[in-house]
């Protein structure tokens, strides 16, 4: 069962990022494994991280064929020759542009971004922020591990401040980026944070993304054991006491057999709160779907990278309208008054006849 | 009073004012009287970057400069005939272009001590004998508007700002211009104000009236009308002559056409045009910046759009990754650069031909793009289904070079018959489920074996999925591939795609009409028109000259070299300092002769015609 399913209104129906998509059953994980073998770390996060994607791609219920998979340029964005799709690995930090114009042109298709945090947060900032505020239906995986691995260790915008890398000798003077709040700045109108490890998770919030119409930005714990390893330790373990698991519908319960909760503070900020020490009115109970971001930002601040109080699945799933669905209703209401013309085109209406 | 009528064969005008006074719209409304009377015309707008530049000032003057003609002309002149002077500053900006002996016309009213000394005139020109040697016309544009207007509903200012039709009716007497069409246009522009509406009638048509009764004006002109070829005729700009190339590449290769663009001077119109024709299924996404319009654009290419991202310099520069992907998965992608002057910001409404040797080279590792450029803003049509011909046929991208004068220029077009265009759907498929062998898998990048083209194998083919990106393919199954032999083969099989694309286009044409000619005069680009008409000047003071002019910069036609081993001479006009000429020594060892003139601006006529004579001098 999908820990997000109540967000899942359509119920046992289309994912709703796939109404224009053909459908097809019967494929398996394997029908989503190419022949190239993969070539990441051994022990990297990637491994867990496509092992679930490719268990979950039958899951959408459309033909192979119009699955496609776009990255950039990184560890994370050799993912797409893994997957017997159609699939792009493109420029450094460009995958987002890319994937837009394929999803606007194309809503036929299923379109994943495959990304990491050097690839979307540094080089790719601008895409991925404007990717976000369109909402073009493309589903952004940012797989972060907080590190440059294909260049072999330098700090990565979601490094901690005073980080000692191959480039940062006396420690990074850098603040890092937290992806959920800037993504939720940036207008996004899906959110959502999951870890490699947990498979049964992320496939939920991967879910959760494809019944999303409009751009899904979830963000992936990943860890790298060869130049960042364990830099999500605190939250590896199922039972994690920082780890909160974001319900829809839920009251929000975690810690020790589920003593703390959250409810709401100064400024209209979150705090982590021991359950039994306020009135059970207090305590939030998670609503993804608020028009308004403050809620979920609150949410995304409740903890940096110390892993006291690290809330994960969607944090954000709100409808609107998404850029493909807006472009082609544009086209649809001029194409209404009849089909463009060419020879009326190019005549215009001021010419002369020279006889 | 009955006027004394002169014929004339040609008349250059310019109209110069502030950019708030309206000239870029009063030239516009002249050219199209000047076209619908039957003349042949070439105009050249310039004006500032700025948008509001301070009023009266210098850097403020915004200029439309109109030539036109009984016979057929190439360029929009060199020297104005005729100059109207909206106040100092475009009186000063523009005087030096003014050969003596022509017309001046001056708004006295603007004529005040502050904005004189504004513009630094100590004394006014009028009153210190500097402007003796033109046929003057102190008119009170801006009072004589104002009193026309009087007991209409509007306000000071708006009486004064119609001006510039006054102006318009003025210069349209004088020329006999046919005036409905710009009272059907005022009705269209201000047909929902009233006020206004009226007012500009008045203004204009009180110019006109001026023309008649005025004793300054003692003859009026006339310039017959040209013989050209038959037919139905518009006028169009560069600009809007690629759009219309664009779309129509769409239809003649019945693909939906998908614009990525970042709004850049001087090719922002062609996003605007584009974004108005979504009756043709055109899709336009104005991305947040240079580099993800290119790539919302491969995006769509990799989706079966004919895609297509448009830019000026410094935008290329910031595409170049994007052209260098669409090279290596070999995807078709039209990217249009109307070029302007560099480096860096340089002058964006300025002209240059600059970019050619970016558009060749300006990426990393070997990476042959085929280059196109159009010579006419009415070409830039045809030079863009020219552009999407390649790119779809041979799965690459094609960079199409226009300029700031092509793209703002205009002409008169013939419009051609929609079905002598060519059918592009004839040039390439998307491959099918039945391009995947039964006994394997499918090769993404096996080749065509006459064109060296990929498939093109759009997301949504069964049986067909595969994966591209940027690192080096295997031959044959696009798999990765570090092997170094392969990596050769890759680099050599690209380029003798691109160098394979000469055999589908024409040879190089050279007129050469005595067949005597020593002197071969080569260009390429915008400046078609100012060589033509030097080499003109040059054959009728008795020289044999031959004139050719490229429109492929790669690959180039391939009797090109055939060509340049026939004359002695070789001399090669073009707004840059010698990029052509340098390609042309670097491939052909021909030690051609450059002539190098890099101000922004189109090349005059006379000044090519002297260097033709100079060349030919030293024979
Ligand atoms: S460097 Fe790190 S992220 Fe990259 S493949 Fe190796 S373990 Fe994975």
């Amino acid at each position: 069962m999908s820990e997000n399913i109540e967000l899942n209104q359509n119920g046992p129906s289309r994912l709703r990022s796939l109404e224009l998509v053909p459908h097809a059953g019967g494929l398996a994980a394997k029908d989503f494994k190419s022949d190239q073998e993969v070539r990441w770390c051994p022990g990297c996060g990637d491994y867990a991280i496509l092992a679930a994607f490719q268990a979950f791609l039958p899951e959408l219920a459309v033909p192979r064929e119009n699955v496609v998979v776009v990255s950039g340029i990184g560890c994370s964005s050799r993912l797409p020759y893994y997957v017997s799709s159609y699939g792009m690995h493109s420029i450094h930090g460009r995958a987002p542009a890319i994937a837009s114009g394929l999803a606007s042109s194309r809503q036929d298709l299923s379109v994943w971004v495959i990304t990491g945090d050097g690839d979307a947060l540094s080089i790719g900032g601008n895409h991925l922020i404007h990717a976000l505020r369109r909402n073009v239906n493309i589903k952004i995986m940012l797989f972060n591990n907080r590190i440059y691995g294909l260049t072999k260790g330098q700090y990565s915008p979601t490094s901690e401040q005073g980080k000692v890398t191959k480039s940062t000798p006396y420690g990074s003077l850098d603040y890092p980026f937290n992806p959920v709040s800037l993504a939720l700045g940036a207008e996004a109108s899906f959110v959502a944070r999951s870890v490699d490890s947990d498979r049964k998770h992320l496939q939920s919030v991967l879910r959760a993304a494809a019944d999303h119409r409009g751009s899904a930005f979830i963000e992936i714990f990943q860890n790298c054991p060869i130049f960042n390893d364990d830099a999500f330790a605190p939250v590896k373990e199922p039972n994690a006491p920082g780890l909160i698991r974001l319900v829809h519908g839920e009251q929000v319960r975690f810690g020790p057999s589920g003593s703390m909760g959250l409810r709401q503070a100064d400024y209209g900020s979150i705090e982590a709160v021991e359950a039994s020490s306020v009135p059970e009115s207090e305590l939030i109970v998670h609503d993804a779907t608020r028009t308004d971001p403050s809620y979920a930002f609150a949410l995304s601040r409740l903890d940096g990278y110390e892993f006291k109080h690290t809330p994960i699945g969607v944090f954000r799933s709100v409808e609107r309208q998404s850029y493909d669905d807006a472009m082609a209703a544009q086209i649809d209401t001029v194409r209404a008054s009849g089909e463009g013309d060419l020879a009326r085109l190019l005549a215009g209406n001021d010419t002369w006849e020279v006889v | 009073m009955t006027k004394q009528v002169q014929e004339l064969d040609h008349v250059i005008i310019r109209f110069a004012g502030d950019s708030g006074d309206g000239m870029q719209l009063t030239g516009d409304r002249f050219t199209q009287e000047t076209a619908v009377f039957g003349n042949d015309l070439s105009t050249l707008p310039n004006f500032p970057a700025e948008i509001r530049a301070p009023a009266g000032t210098l850097p403020g003057v915004s200029s439309f400069q109109l030539h036109f003609a009984d016979h057929d002309i190439l360029t929009p002149g060199d020297a104005p005939d005729v100059l109207v002077a909206m106040n100092p500053a475009a009186l000063k900006a523009n005087l030096k272009d003014l050969p003596r002996g022509a017309e001046l016309i001056v708004n006295t009213d603007e004529l005040t001590k502050r904005n004189l000394t504004k513009v630094g005139y100590g004394k006014n020109p009028l009153d210190d004998g500097s402007l003796d040697g033109y046929k003057l016309h102190p008119v009170p544009l801006t009072s004589l508007t104002v009193k026309a207007l009087e007991g209409q509903d509007i306000s000071r200012k708006d009486a004064e700002r119609a001006k510039n039709m006054f102006a318009l009716g003025l210069l349209s007497w004088l020329y006999g211009r046919p005036a409905e069409g710009t009272l059907s246009f005022l009705e269209a522009k201000f047909g929902k104000k009233p006020e206004i509406y009226k007012a500009n009638v008045t203004a204009f048509q009180a110019g006109w009236n001026y023309g008649e009764t005025t004793e300054d004006f003692a003859v009026r002109y006339e310039v017959k009308p040209a013989t050209i070829a038959p037919g139905r005729y518009r006028n169009i700009t560069g600009n809007l002559a690629l759009a219309y190339g664009l779309i129509a590449a769409g239809q003649l290769a019945k693909l939906p056409l998908f614009l990525g663009s970042y709004p850049i001077t001087p090719a922002s119109d062609i996003l605007h045009e584009l974004s108005k024709h979504k009756k043709f299924g055109v899709r336009t996404f104005q991305a947040e910046d240079e580099i993800s319009a290119a790539s919302a654009a491969l995006g769509a290419a990799f989706g079966g759009s004919l895609a297509v991202t448009t830019t000026s310099g410094p935008g290329m520069l910031l595409k170049a990754e994007t052209v260098n992907l669409a090279v290596s998965v070999e995807l078709p992608l039209v990217v249009v650069d109307v070029q302007r002057a560099g480096p860096s910001t340089g002058m964006p409404t300025k002209t240059e031909q600059t970019d050619l040797l970016m558009a060749l080279y300006g990426r990393n590792g070997e990476s042959p793009v085929p280059v196109i450029a159009a010579q006419s803003p009415s070409d830039c049509f045809f030079a863009a289904i020219e552009a999407a011909r390649i790119a779809v046929t041979y799965r690459t991208p094609v960079i199409l070079l226009s300029d700031g004068y092509l793209g703002n220029g205009s002409e008169p077009w013939r419009i051609p018959d929609v079905d002598t265009l060519p059918d592009l759907s004839a040039e390439f498929a998307f491959a099918t489920s039945a391009d995947k062998p039964a006994d394997g898998d499918f090769k993404p990048f096996s080749r065509d074996s006459r064109t060296l083209a990929r498939p093109w194998a759009i997301p949504g083919t069964p049986g067909l999925e595969h994966r591209i990106g940027g690192i080096e393919k295997a031959d044959g199954t696009g798999d990765i591939s570090y092997d170094p032999d392969n990596h050769d083969l890759m680099v050599r099989t690209r380029a003798a795609k691109i160098e394979g694309i000469a055999s589908s286009i024409p040879p190089l044409a050279v007129d050469d009409p005595s067949g005597e000619a020593k002197l071969l005069v080569l260009g390429w680009g915008s400046t078609y028109g100012s060589i033509g008409a030097a080499v003109r000047r040059a054959r009728r003071a008795g020289h044999d000259v031959a004139q050719a002019h490229l429109r492929h910069m790669n690959p180039f036609p391939a009797n090109l070299g055939e060509v340049l081993r026939r004359y002695d001479k070789v001399l090669v006009p073009e707004i840059n300092l010698g990029q052509l000429a340098l390609l042309l020594r670097g491939k052909y060892l021909a030690d051609v002769i450059s002539y190098n003139r890099v101000r922004g601006l189109p090349f005059r006529a006379a000044e090519l015609a002297e260097a033709i004579e100079e060349v030919l001098s030293h024979e």
